[in-house]
């Protein structure tokens, strides 16, 4: 039986990103 | 870190290091919970311990679970390790200026009672920024932005319409120089709406790549606090113009955008009202005022905010689902993108690649802090950035801040805003205590939402 379902990948990890090309309320995590 | 919450019988886990969210039956909760508690790992070594204290289960059903965590653990998608304290702590200093708050009117046609701009004043004399000062700071912006290409100039307030002239010299000016400049401007506007007409709305929507609308809720919320100079409510004379935007945006690239305070600790119904009125992009914030006047929120009140936050955002997966589709800004977590890790380790760039400019051509670290006179940065007369200043905000980052390093949301908020920091506690790297138990309560709502939404997939 499957106890944990996971929602998405770790996507932190992978953007580990920079460009500073992206938009500049100050919460980030709603802004490839 | 992982952080373990539960809304409504949802049993949830936020692995912070990796970005994983988790739903879980409540033995995994439990076990998960244990092992953050005592800052233990989910290795075969400890399994011992955690059958040894969750008495209420059997241990053949810890040790299925256990293993599943385990190979989680393995995948390195819960109890993953904090990677990014180095990152942190190597960021590129001395990044371009990319962004750039216009004051372009220290004027209001409205006496909003929370105003932190002093009623648009700025506390000092109310003023307009003539166009050739607004040319001016697109001059400075496009020789400080080095290599980066988009480029935002947002016109703020006061209330910018009541500039509009100059606004539209200024984006005039900006579209011959991104040519000449290989530069891409993106401009957004934020009004109250008092002096919309057709033929700004008409301009707006074809130069403002967003606009910002601003109404507090029902017109008893509204009213209450956002009043004309006569001291006469907004909300019949706005709300009328606030909807032709929206319609005539295609209910895109526009916020209705909301405070709440004291008087309405039952903001949902205030976020829920805008969505009945016909505005699907709605955006409603706490107040942050210094001092203790009655509409300032209190400690006290959290747990009637943790509420509400709850019941909007039960409502809002309803209603997302049922045909009533509506976007509240605070639960637009993207699970699967996002922004990079440099960005939600440093945040909004207030002071850095984000500046703003005083009707006078003062420079300040952003919009809250104009009229400030300890974060003057300079003038755009001569050009130059106080570097003493810049390198302040530069240092900042989720890890330089005490309260911020073991907060389960630091890669949500990244860290909060500097400017509320120093307003409360006189200081850019304490954030302010009643802004952060908010925000995490609407981290986990939004989790919380995206995982009912999910299930229904």
């Amino acid at each position: 039986m499957k106890r944990i379902k996971t929602l998405n990948t770790a996507t932190l990890k992978k953007s580990a990103g920079g460009c500073g090309e992206c938009q500049t309320s100050c919460t980030v995590a709603n802004q490839k | 870190m992982v952080h373990t919450f539960n809304i409504k019988d949802k049993y949830m886990a936020l692995d912070v290091n990796s970005g994983c969210v988790h739903v879980l039956d409540e033995l995994c909760y439990d076990i998960i919970r244990f092992l953050e508690e005592n800052s233990a790992l989910p290795t075969d070594e400890n399994l011992c311990r955690v059958t040894d204290s969750l008495t209420k289960y059997e241990s053949e059903d810890i040790k299925e679970a256990y293993e599943e965590i385990n190979a989680l653990y393995k995948e390195g998608v819960l109890f993953s390790e904090d990677e990014y304290a180095n990152i942190a702590a190597n960021m590129k200093k001395h990044s371009p200026v990319k962004a750039m708050c216009l004051h372009i009117s220290h004027d209001c046609n409205l006496r909003c009672k929370y105003c932190f701009a002093d009623e648009g004043a700025y506390h000092q004399r109310r003023e307009l920024m003539s166009a050739e000062t607004g040319c001016r700071a697109i001059d400075f912006l496009i020789e400080k932005s080095g290599s980066r290409k988009n480029l935002e100039v947002d016109f703020f307030g006061g209330e910018p319409l009541m500039n509009f002239e100059a606004v539209k010299a200024v984006v005039e000016y900006a579209r011959e120089q991104e040519k000449l400049h290989d530069k891409n401007f993106r401009f957004t506007l934020t009004t109250n709406g008092v002096l919309l007409n057709d033929e700004n709305i008409e301009y707006m929507n074809k130069e403002m790549s967003n606009v910002v609308l601003s109404l507090d809720g029902t017109k008893e919320t509204n009213d209450r606090v956002r009043v004309k100079v006569d001291g006469s409510g907004s909300y019949e004379s706005i709300v009328p113009k606030l909807l032709k935007v929206a319609e005539s945006r295609n209910q895109d690239s526009y916020y209705v955008r909301g405070t709440f305070t004291r008087y309405n600790l039952n903001f949902a119904d205030d976020v829920l009202h805008l969505a009945d009125l016909g505005f699907e992009q709605t955006s409603v914030e706490p107040v942050v005022c210094d001092g203790t006047p009655d509409y300032a929120l209190r400690e006290e009140d959290l747990p009637v905010l943790f509420e509400e936050y709850e019941k909007l955002a039960e409502e809002y997966v309803k209603r997302r689902k049922d045909g009533r589709w509506f976007n509240f800004f605070h639960f637009m977590i993207d699970l699967e993108q996002g922004p990079c890790v440099i960005k939600r380790l440093s945040g909004c760039g207030a002071g850095c690649e984000y500046l703003a400019v005083a009707p006078n051509g003062d420079i300040y670290p952003c919009h809250q802090f104009v009229g400030n006179e300890e974060y003057k940065m300079g003038n755009l007369s001569d050009g130059t950035i106080n570097q003493d200043i810049r390198s302040v905000f530069e240092g900042c980052n989720v890890y330089t801040k005490p309260d911020c390093r073991d907060c389960f949301a630091k890669f949500y908020c990244s860290g909060g805003c500097m400017a509320n920091a120093c307003l409360i506690n006189g200081d850019i790297n304490k954030p302010h205590k009643i802004s952060c138990e908010l925000e995490r309560k609407r981290v986990e709502c939004s989790l919380w939402a995206r995982a009912m939404e999910a299930e229904e997939k």
